[in-house]
């Protein structure tokens, strides 16, 4: 889609009746006891999972909302507030939320090997550092229990022996099973599944492991991890890996760094980098440069166009109106996401349907200057519709006696709209075609379905000729390095400061001119 | 009043639903130890077409094991979507996936290493197992492979071409003559392709990264950028659209298969997934390696390979473990998995009784016996992009050397950052 509209929903608050009869008392009752019903059925819902984690502060904040939301609609009072909340409650969730969280992320290295905590990064490399003892017998296994206690009985297969072991070691079984143990079949036995995943019957050599719950193999953790010292150690190599809480790694005194990184706060240190980036202040201002031209030529093509058809439909003389208005429409009907990649192929040089029927050979997607015009020309198919429907409305809504009046003092049609009906629709579709401009400004789509950024200067695979900041941030911050979300989160900041700016600055000229035309 | 008393209905009534709500929440756990199923549950994820051919294997690993397995069909960004729900600990028990992925789900300790029994290990094709160890350790089991060769129209050429440079000269004598409009549908794009290049850049010279003395991909020894690497793209230059017109920017991932069975193109470099398409279509076809350039190196592939993983933060790994270990390693569920999507088996029993059946799974297997496993590690990201556009900039004539170094800074730039 080009153009969206998000504006607040406008939810009309119908001022109570004065008397109300007692069958929709009863009504409003009833809804009210289902509505209530499914919140505390959902707070409940969701308190187990908090109170099973030992998340107090959740579980409290959710008993008193909910506490709160009973009292305040179980309350004659507080009439206003009865109608806010609902609102107040979304905007938090759905708007306040993701942008805290987003400013949060901003600030920390959240990313591929950066995913999770410390503890679960010294799991992570403690696991995989397993291996079996080289030369190892293979043995089979048999989960067995006796009473609440869990033992591994294992058969070598070469000797027949039958062992049965546990945390303090391995000894000889007195039979399969041995009297008073029982073996577990897979389903009882993958109830138990972390106990026997951690289960580990020391050896000489290292610790009897199961592989599954029919094999077991003896296996050695080479790495290890050393409260003392805050590192990890490999037993066989002696190299020692200090824990740097400021990068969320592991680093060898040579500089290797352990995969297995964990989530810390950075700081400003990616928003540093976004201003200090070499890749970045290469090609930034061009890139900016397009993007404003982009956002610019999309909105003001469309909205050219559509008012244009707007008008010419609006006259009376024309038959066929309402088949004319249906099928203008019809682009704005598809799905764009379809239509971009079934354009990006009418571009193509040798097969595409643009040069089959001009009978050219130009390689749209390939030249700088074709290229963005190509991504206009397609934008402009996109949203021209939306523009014509709105016009078409605006239109409308502007009484024809200014017209006649117009008439009356000798004015001709084009001086009539350029002084009247323009200025009309400029004050009612300006805050649209703001929008329209922020949409378009980040409109990721658009140029990634296309062109991908392209086409790339040879020497410079990272900034192309159609490339917007937000496909050119996205390239670097998932690109290359695997997913960045910290990275991205900065960047995102920014790219909304420079959106806020000039939507600010595009409002406060609009509140002006809607002075003087009211 | 009157209010009053409907509060004190809607209070008692709200402590009723909440506590039917309460109920429900105590009663799943105490209600699962007399359930029937006494076992645990596993839970599988795949993408479309392997959930449903796991499906039946899956319920029978259930019932004979008195667990519940439940399989769930992940249709797009399956590691993406893996390593999230990992991290916040809905993930699966085993998923199923790429093995190039390895390198970056262990860095995000989102995969364990499995113990696979000698037996089981010499039952796989060397190379597939070779593509999941990964830091010398094993990450998984493979279940099928997938490398690219040349398909070609045996009717339009009859004989498999020796050299890059035969097939062009084949290729150009069928456009001269109005047989064909392309010498060759090998995709590019307007934002190159590494995977499809990369046979061509192997026989020129090219290499990606070397290797350690353990066997793994080196990352601190970058291919692209050194000499044999600016000379293959030389080579890629004199076959683009400035030289021989073999490689062309206009054929993409969307048409250069149809372009093929559309019988405008004699010779297509393409993988398993393209035969289907050739089949509907009624082309006769031959499936041979990709040739390599006069007097150059081998023209080697890249072996992918299809593979099922044990996750790290499952819910039941030792049964995850049993699955993976012990019971995808059957060859019955290789076939079956073959007749889902037929790309050869990695177990080399699987894939011999395939290839009785199927001609065309044992020439694969061929194009692709020299193929170098696709590298795992994380760095392996950098690549992709840069070397991709460096590409389809000298395919449309642009200096090799000069965006050879380009791409060569992007890419140290990202394995460094």
């Amino acid at each position: 889609m080009t153009t969206q509209l998000e504006g607040p929903a406008v939810e009309r608050a119908l001022p109570a009746p004065e008397k109300m009869d007692k069958s929709s008392t009863l009504g409003s009752q009833a809804i009210k006891i289902v509505l209530l019903g499914l919140l505390v059925a959902t707070s409940v819902w969701a308190a187990f999972p908090l109170a099973g984690g030992g998340h107090w502060a959740g579980l409290g904040l959710l008993v008193a909302a909910t506490a709160g939301l009973i009292y305040l609609y179980l309350s004659p009072r507080h009439i206003p507030a009865k109608y806010l909340v609902p609102g107040t409650i979304f905007l938090v969730v759905f708007q306040i939320f993701p942008v805290l969280y987003t400013a949060s992320t901003a600030f920390t290295n959240f990313g591929d090997g950066h995913r999770g905590s410390k503890s679960e990064a010294i799991t992570a490399i403690q696991t995989a550092s397993v291996t079996r003892v080289p030369g190892s017998t293979e043995y089979q296994l048999k989960i067995v229990t006796k009473g609440d206690a869990l033992a591994f009985l294992i058969t070598d297969p070469k000797s027949g022996q039958v062992s049965i072991g546990d945390a303090d070691g391995l000894k000889p079984a007195d039979g399969n099973p041995p009297a008073g143990w029982t073996v577990l079949n897979a389903g009882q036995a993958s109830l138990r599944s972390k106990e026997i995943t951690d289960f580990a019957v020391p050896t000489a050599t290292g610790a009897i492991r199961s592989s599954g719950l029919t094999r077991a193999y003896e296996g050695k953790a080479v790495r290890a991890y050393e409260e003392d010292g805050d590192s990890i150690e490999d037993t066989t190599t002696g190299k020692v890996w200090k824990a740097d809480d400021g990068i969320g790694a592991f680093v060898a005194d040579d500089g290797e760094r352990l995969a297995q990184g964990w989530k810390v706060n950075v700081g400003l240190s990616n928003f540093t980098r976004v201003l200090t980036d070499d890749t970045i202040a290469s090609s930034f201002l061009g890139t900016l440069i397009w993007d404003f031209l982009f956002a610019i030529g999309s909105t003001g093509g469309t909205f050219l166009l559509g008012m244009f058809c707007a008008i010419a439909l609006q006259s009376t003389r024309m038959r066929f109106r309402g088949l004319y208005r249906i099928l203008l429409v019809l682009p704005y009907a598809m799905p764009s996401f379809a239509m971009l990649l079934v354009w990006r192929d009418m571009f193509n040089t040798d097969f595409g349907l643009i040069n089959n029927v001009l009978g050219i050979h130009v390689d749209w997607l390939g030249t700088p200057i074709t290229a963005q015009l190509a991504v206009l020309l397609v934008q402009l198919w996109l949203g021209y519709p939306y523009m014509f429907l709105v016009a078409t409305g605006a239109l409308q809504a502007i009484p024809a006696e200014l017209t006649d009046a117009t008439k009356v003092d000798g004015a001709g049609p084009f001086q009539a709209f350029r002084a009247v009906k323009l200025p009309l629709l400029l004050v009612a579709l300006t805050p649209l075609l703001i929008s329209s401009f922020a949409f378009n400004f980040n409109n990721f789509n658009a140029i990634y379905l296309t062109t991908e950024g392209g086409p790339f200067p040879a020497d410079n695979p990272n900034a192309g000729a159609t490339d917007l900041l937000i496909t050119y941030t996205y390239r670097l911050a998932f690109g290359g390095s695997g997913a960045q979300y910290g990275f991205a989160a900065a960047i995102s900041i920014f790219i909304f400061l420079i959106v806020a700016v000039v939507s600010a600055v595009s409002f406060r000229r609009t509140r002006a001119q809607e002075e003087v035309y009211s | 009043m009157r209010i009053r008393t409907a509060g004190v209905i809607a209070a008692s009534m709200l402590c009723l639903v909440g506590a039917a709500a309460c109920g429900d929440s105590k009663e799943t756990p105490s209600s699962t130890p007399s359930a029937e199923k006494a076992g645990g549950e596993l839970v599988i994820w795949a993408d479309d077409k392997r959930s449903a051919a796991l499906k039946p294997f899956a319920d029978k690993f259930g019932q004979e094991n008195g667990v519940t397995v439940k399989i769930q069909a992940i249709s797009k960004d399956q590691q993406t979507t893996f390593l999230t729900a990992s991290q916040q600990g809905s993930g699966p028990d085993v998923m199923v996936g790429a093995h190039d992925w390895i390198g970056n789900l262990v860095q995000n300790g989102a995969i364990d290493p499995v113990q696979l029994t000698d037996a089981q290990k010499t039952g796989l094709q060397a190379g597939a197992l070779k593509a999941v160890t990964f830091n010398s350790q094993t990450y998984g089991v493979p279940y099928a492979t997938e490398n690219i060769g040349l398909i070609r129209n045996t009717d339009l050429a009859p004989d498999a071409p020796a050299t890059m440079e035969d097939l062009v000269a084949q290729g150009k004598k069928l456009v001269a003559a109005k047989k064909a409009s392309e010498v060759l549908c090998l995709q590019s794009g307007p934002t190159g392709d590494a995977y499809h290049a990369y046979p061509l850049y192997a026989s020129a010279g090219g290499y990606l990264f070397g290797t350690t003395a353990s066997g793994d991909y080196d990352a601190k020894d970058l291919g692209v950028g050194k000499p044999g690497s600016v000379a293959a793209f030389e080579k890629l230059r004199a076959l683009g659209e400035k030289g021989d017109g073999a490689l062309k920017r206009s054929i993409g991932p969307d048409n250069s298969v149809a372009t093929f069975t559309g019988k405008k193109c004699a010779f297509l470099v393409s993988g398993p997934w393209a035969t289907a398409d050739a089949k509907k279509a009624g082309i006769k076809y031959d499936i041979t390696a990709v040739p390599p350039f006069k007097g150059g190196k081998e023209a080697t592939p890249f072996l992918g390979v299809q593979t099922f993983y044990v996750a790290s933060k499952g819910k039941n790994k030792a049964l995850a473990q049993e699955f993976v270990t012990n019971y995808v390693t059957t060859p019955e569920l290789a076939v079956a998995l073959y007749q889902a999507d037929p790309r050869p088996p990695a177990l080399t029993s699987a894939l011999d009784q395939v290839k009785a059946s199927d001609p065309d799974v044992a020439k694969w297997a061929e194009a692709g016996k020299n193929a170098i496993p696709l590298p795992a590690i994380p760095e392996m990201a950098a690549i992709w992009e840069p070397f991709g556009k460096a590409e389809a900039a000298v395919i449309g004539g642009a200096d090799a050397k000069s965006t050879v170094d380009a791409a060569t800074k992007t890419i140290s730039a990202a394995i460094t950052k």
